[in-house]
């Protein structure tokens, strides 16, 4: 009687207890892979503030880029309305400055872009402007990381990033913006 | 004395794992619904440009977010159309942004304090003026990593 007894109960529970681990593993997982919507996005360095005006530097002209975006979202690059499209190869072309033109930047250790938007510009412009000149300076350096070690800029090792990044430093220089077209 | 043997004997089966599996599943439910919930309580509406040179912010637990944008339907009576700062979960103004980075370095450790990026999560058809606002309120503030952030483009 005793016997059949215990037979019952075998057959008739499951058991369960795994179940949790199960379940465990399943809460872990979902803990380790769930990321609240990946953020990716355009990274700068702001200047630090400094209370004094900053010191006036003279520039040669032939290595200042200016850039202008007014509030009315159009773009005057050195003097000369510019379609955004146009932006990147021209960029390029002023930093390496292939043909040794008198007008474009000496050396790209020497290139300064100057940056200038209205207050009223769209924050859309802005950002494709301000990738732009980061595309062209990204694009410079793979194109000189290709040339010296055949290779892609993201692939090298951090020492050679470093040689090529001071060969080719990313100078933006953001003046303060006007205020004609801020909506009120 | 043989009653009472039996009667013990009878009383000791394993308590019953079943209902386990059960309780974490509630938890794991639990974890779910809250990570989403606090992510989606947006107050402002935030369509983020497209660009193409785009970092990947590694260390969540380094970057705070800000959100600027015009102040969702709700909202509109009490707060107007005019695009706003959004720091946490509530409006702000730019007065309050080195309030708010002290606030998130406080809770990291002292070596992982300069490290912070502050991600701006601006609508794209907002005006620069209040965008040059909160950079000049961030360099006041020392805090100079800016992500801004933008939806993958392809060339």
């Amino acid at each position: 009687m005793g016997k059949t007894s215990t037979r019952d109960r075998m057959s008739n529970e499951v058991n369960a207890g795994s179940m949790a681990d199960i379940a465990f593993l399943l809460l872990i997982f979902f803990l380790v892979t769930t990321t609240i919507a990946e953020d990716k996005g355009v990274l700068v360095k702001l200047p630090s503030w400094s209370e004094e005006p900053p010191e006036t530097q003279k520039l040669n002209t032939r290595n200042v880029y200016s850039v202008l975006v007014n509030a009315d979202n159009q773009l005057l690059v050195r003097g000369e309305l510019m379609d955004i499209d146009d932006l990147l190869e021209n960029t390029k072309l002023f930093i390496s400055n292939p043909r040794n033109e008198s007008d474009k930047a000496e050396d790209p250790k020497k290139a300064i872009i100057s940056l200038k938007n209205d207050r009223g510009t769209k924050y859309k412009t802005y950002l494709a402007v301000y990738n732009e000149l980061k595309a062209a300076y990204n694009d410079l350096r793979n194109d000189e990381a290709e040339r010296k070690y055949s290779k892609r800029f993201d692939d090298l090792t951090p020492d050679r990033q470093k040689e090529i990044r001071s060969a080719i430093p990313l100078v933006i220089s953001e003046a303060e913006p006007t205020n004609f077209g801020e909506e009120g | 004395m043989s009653k009472f043997k039996k009667k013990r004997g009878k009383a000791s089966p394993a308590i019953s794992t079943a209902s386990l599996p059960d309780i974490i599943f509630m938890l794991l439910f639990f974890f779910m619904v809250v990570t989403v919930l606090r992510d989606s309580e947006k107050k402002v509406d935030v369509v983020t440009p497209s660009a193409s040179e785009l970092t990947k912010l590694e260390k969540k637990s380094l970057v705070h977010y800000m959100y600027v944008g015009r102040p969702v339907e709700k909202f509109r009576a009490t707060y107007g159309t005019k695009p706003r700062l959004q720091l946490g979960d509530k409006f702000a103004e730019f007065t309050e942004i080195p309030l708010f980075i002290e606030q998130h370095k406080s809770k990291l450790r002292e070596a992982d304090q300069p490290k912070i990026i502050t991600s701006l999560r601006i609508d794209g058809d907002v005006t620069m003026g209040i965008v040059t606002d909160i950079k000049t309120a961030l360099r006041k503030a020392n805090q100079l990593k800016v992500n801004y952030s933008a939806k993958p483009m392809v060339r």
